[in-house]
This record gives C-alpha cells, sequence and structure tokens, in this order.
C-alpha cells in the first residue's frame, strides 16, 4: 500500500521554542503515500505542537516542512490552501457547536472546496454512512456521544480529501469504552490507503495499525523504528523504560 | 415518568409530606408579611400632612383620562425611535466589535478609531449627547437635508450612545468563543474573515442574548429622553397635557405607560437568560 518513490510529508531541522522554553528541538521525519506513522512520547515531549506546527497553526521557530514537493513553510504561501489540504483531528473534537453535524462536514466543503449545497451534503453523507451516523446528521454535537463526536470530527477533516491526515491524541479524552470505535473507524481509513501522522497514548493502537514508530522526548526524536520492531526490541534505555511505564 | 402515590415508599412519602407541610407554612408567611407591609404603606403615606395636596395633583383620575389621547399619541413616536434605534444600534454595534478584533496592519485606523469612539460614547452622558446632535447637527446648515426632524435626530443620538455599549457587548461575547473552535475553523483552511463570519460570530450572538436584552430594556426608557429636543413623545405630551391643567397627573400616565411597555421586555429577558443559564449549568439546582 505504501507508495515509497517520494514522502508525501517531510519536515526537516523543525524547532519551535515559545520565549526561552524549547518544545520541538530539531526534528526531520517523512510520511510516505498510505503510511502510518505514530508519534509517541511523556505529555509535553513536543508530540501535540509538532502537528500544529505541521498544520501551520503554529508558527514554526526554525526549519523547514514539505508537502508533496511544495514547502509549506516558505515564506508568502497561502497558509489557508494548504491547511485546506491537510486534515487535523483535536483531542477535544472541537466540532462546531451552534452547528449539526452535517453542516460541521459541509462548512468546509462549501466555503473552502467552493462545492454547492448538493455536492457537500452528498460527500458529507457519505462519511457519515461509513462512520455509522448516517442517521444522525440532523443531530448536534451536544447531543452525542463523545465517541460520534469524534468520529464526525475526523469525518469532518477527512472529507475534505487531505493529502495528510494529522491525528492529535484523538481518544485521550474519551470515556474507555468509547475508544474502540474511534479507532475501528481509524483501521478503516488505513485500509483505504489514507496518509496518517498520529500522536497517540494507545500504544497497543500504535502497535497494530502503525507503519513506522517515531519516540519523542523533550523535543527530540530518540528513537525510531517500524512499528513491529520499534515495540518488540526498544534499542535506548528510556524508550525501554517510557514503554514499561505504559505498561506494554 | 412520575412516581404516582400507590407506588412510592414509606420514606419518599414522608419526605413529600414534610415538603407540603413547609411549602404551605410558607405561602401563609408570604401572605400575612405582604398584607402587613401594604397595610404598612396604605396608611404611612394616607397620614403624611400633604397627601391630600399630592393626590389631586399627580392621581386625578379626570386629567390622566383628559391627557391619555396625547399621551398615548406620544408613546406611538417613542416606539417607532425604539424600534430605529435598537436596529441601528445592532448593526453599528456589531461592526464596532468586529473592527475592534481585526489584526491586519490594514485595519489599524478602524481599530484605533472604534476604540476612541467607545471610550468616547461610553463616558458621555446621553443627555449631553443629545444637545451636541440635537443642535449640532442642524447647526450645520446642511442645506442637502433640509429641516431634520427632532425625532430623528434623538433616534442618531441614541444610536451613538448604545452602540458603544452594545460593542462592549459583542466583544465579550466574540471573546467567549472558545479558541479551540477558532482553531478548528483555521485548520480546515476557513480564513480568518470566514471562521468569523461562519463559526465565531454565530456562536458570540447566541451567548450575548441575555445582556443586549438588558441594554434593550434599558434603551426602552431612554427613548423618552428625545423629547428633550422638542420631539412631541409621550413625555413632552405630558409636559403639555400638565401645562394645561397645572396637574402632575399627566406625568404618571406617562411613566406607567413607559412601565407597562417595558413589563414584557423584562420578563422576555429575565426567561431567556434563565433558558441559557440552564442549558449551561445542566441538571443540578442548588
Amino acid at each position: 500500500m505504501i507508495n515509497w518513490d517520494k514522502p508525501r510529508l517531510r519536515v526537516t531541522g523543525l524547532k519551535k521554542h515559545y520565549g526561552d522554553r524549547v518544545v520541538i528541538d530539531g526534528v526531520d521525519l517523512e510520511v510516505f503515500p498510505g503510511q502510518i506513522v505514530a508519534l509517541i512520547g511523556a505529555s509535553g515531549s513536543g508530540k501535540s505542537t509538532l502537528l500544529k506546527c505541521v498544520n501551520l497553526i503554529e508558527e514554526i521557530s526554525d526549519g523547514q516542512i514539505f508537502l508533496d514537493d511544495e514547502e509549506i513553510s516558505a515564506p508568502g504561501v497561502d497558509e489557508d490552501e494548504i491547511r485546506a489540504k491537510i486534515g487535523l483531528v483535536f483531542q477535544s473534537f472541537n466540532l462546531f457547536s451552534h452547528l449539526s453535524i452535517m453542516d460541521n462536514i459541509t462548512l468546509a466543503l462549501k466555503h473552502v472546496k467552493g462545492m454547492s449545497k448538493e455536492e457537500a451534503i452528498k460527500i458529507a453523507q457519505r462519511w457519515l454512512d461509513r462512520i455509522g451516523l448516517g442517521d444522525r446528521g440532523d443531530s448536534y454535537p451536544d447531543k452525542v456521544s463523545g465517541g460520534q463526536q469524534q468520529r464526525s470530527a475526523i469525518a469532518r477533516a477527512v472529507a475534505m480529501d487531505p493529502k495528510v491526515l494529522l491525528l492529535d491524541e484523538v481518544t485521550s479524552a474519551l470515556d474507555p469504552e468509547l475508544v474502540g470505535e474511534v479507532l475501528d473507524l481509524i483501521r478503516d481509513l488505513k485500509k483505504t490507503g489514507t496518509t496518517i501522522l498520529m500522536a497517540t497514548h494507545e500504544l497497543a493502537f500504535a502497535r497494530e495499525v502503525a507503519d513506522w514508530v517515531i519516540f519523542l522526548e523533550q523535543g527530540k526524536i530518540y528513537e525510531a523504528n517500524e512499528a513491529k520492531e520499534f515495540f518488540a526490541n526498544p534499542q535506548q534505555e528510556r524508550t525501554k523504560a517510557f514503554l514499561s511505564r505504559m505498561a506494554l | 415518568m412520575a412516581l404516582d402515590d400507590s407506588t412510592i415508599s414509606p420514606a419518599e412519602r414522608a419526605r413529600r409530606d414534610f415538603k407540603r407541610r413547609k411549602k404551605n407554612k410558607s405561602v401563609g408567611l408570604a401572605m400575612l408579611s405582604t398584607l402587613a407591609f401594604a397595610a404598612f404603606v396604605w396608611f404611612g403615606l394616607l397620614a403624611t400632612p400633604g397627601w391630600q395636596r399630592v393626590e389631586t395633583s399627580f392621581f386625578n383620575w379626570e386629567v390622566a383620562v383628559e391627557a391619555f389621547p396625547r399621551v398615548f399619541d406620544g408613546l406611538l413616536l417613542n416606539l417607532r425611535v425604539l424600534i430605529a434605534a435598537a436596529f441601528l444600534v445592532l448593526i453599528t454595534g456589531l461592526l464596532l466589535a468586529i473592527f475592534r478584533t481585526l489584526k491586519s496592519p490594514v485595519f489599524f485606523p478602524l481599530r484605533v478609531l472604534s476604540r476612541g469612539y467607545v471610550d468616547l460614547f461610553r463616558g458621555l452622558p446621553l443627555i449631553i449627547v443629545l444637545y451636541l446632535v440635537g443642535f449640532g447637527i442642524p447647526g450645520l446648515r446642511l442645506e442637502f437635508l433640509g429641516r431634520v426632524p427632532a425625532e430623528v435626530l434623538g433616534t442618531i443620538a441614541l444610536t451613538l450612545t448604545y452602540s458603544a455599549y452594545v460593542s462592549e457587548v459583542f466583544r465579550a461575547g466574540i471573546e467567549s468563543v472558545h479558541s479551540s473552535q477558532r482553531l478548528a475553523a483555521r485548520s480546515l483552511g476557513l480564513s480568518y474573515s470566514k471562521s468569523m463570519r461562519l463559526v465565531v460570530l454565530p456562536q458570540a450572538v447566541r451567548k450575548v442574548i441575555p445582556p443586549l436584552m438588558n441594554d434593550f430594556v434599558a434603551l426602552q426608557k431612554d427613548v423618552g429622553l428625545i423629547s428633550v429636543l422638542g420631539a412631541v413623545d409621550a413625555v413632552r405630551g405630558a409636559q403639555i397635557e400638565a401645562a394645561k391643567f397645572a396637574n402632575f397627573t399627566p406625568y404618571v400616565v406617562a411613566g406607567l405607560l413607559f412601565v407597562l411597555l417595558a413589563i414584557p421586555t423584562v420578563r422576555l429577558a429575565d426567561r431567556i437568560s434563565r433558558k441559557y443559564s440552564e442549558r449551561e449549568q445542566m441538571g443540578s439546582t442548588l
């Protein structure tokens, strides 16, 4: 499934500081089309910030980011246009609370991609059916469960047909019994070849679906390897300590 | 599903009996204290040495009936001014609030001007604004305007002052929309202005409806101030009638009409804010 010709997303020498506090300290990584890359690491290791930098929601302090061959960190790029090509799903869903689930999904299709209302609804309905919420399009976000909200938020992102999907600890805010349905959806996306870069605390899930795992520690890539190998044979002491702390 | 008496446990029955007794007692107490209070005010007022004179010059039924038509006609003018001003205030206030949130350097002058505007008109007493607009604009002798009616000038003055207040309400509403909503909108590729228009403003407007209703109630009685410019509204009408009969009753009539006008709005405002606070609080009531 993975196309190894050239990376979809390439990050080189990425740094991010807030004043004196260094959050990301020189990160290089590549994500190939169809690949799922998992970012793991303790809270505060820079996973979320890294994703926000890639989506250009955070300004970067140094380094470069490329999407396909285009440098999206270059001065003067149309950031709105770039963001439309990169999906980002948040830990806390962030569905628009004044809009129905259907309207949440169609909003950007209409106002960013310029689709007609009918076209947007058709695409949104297809995604709602796929995530198992085909009959809940008219519901408002606060009327459905957390798992359903997060699935809707993922549908909102993938409906834009992004080149790469960024998932920022999408199960961390969910009750344990709701985590499964969201993970199922990601498994489903993997089957259709969605390119994903995800920060996660679900190590078992990372081992199962990710192709490549990156362990971040204090803003640096401390260890990275193929998923099976990474969990079976961690090389570094701190990786081992982290994995055993997370009971794996 | 409410439990009926046949299925409840003795424990719940005892609780309900206790609550019922307590409630009956409160109702009785409230009635008693209301009666005592009314009697105190009534006899207290009647006992004042000037009551007889006050009654004939403020609460004269014949004068009230005579004065009513003119005062009521005036009130219709107040209503028209109220509707026009409320509409203009909403638009101007919203625009001012949006100007103040614009970040681009292009809008620097707009941002500064709207800020100055809000500072100025929140500080200026309404009556001074009324005089400045009411006598200042005609003083400019703009021929093409012709003679601007006093009620139009009054509407402008009210709009100037109230839009400053309302813009602060809107601004607070915009700022109260959680930043994650804006972030989500931007991450989908929506531009700043589109995320403002499609995501932030619709949520902000919902949040500010209760405080806006309060400003509307305040505006409702301040429309009576346009009488200082000579517009023949309820207050001015009352003034004319009062002069005719050498009696203050028309003012009382006008006052009562304003109160009657305000009561539905006040009740509606209360109900709306209660609805909103209930939604935020979800459930428990303590």
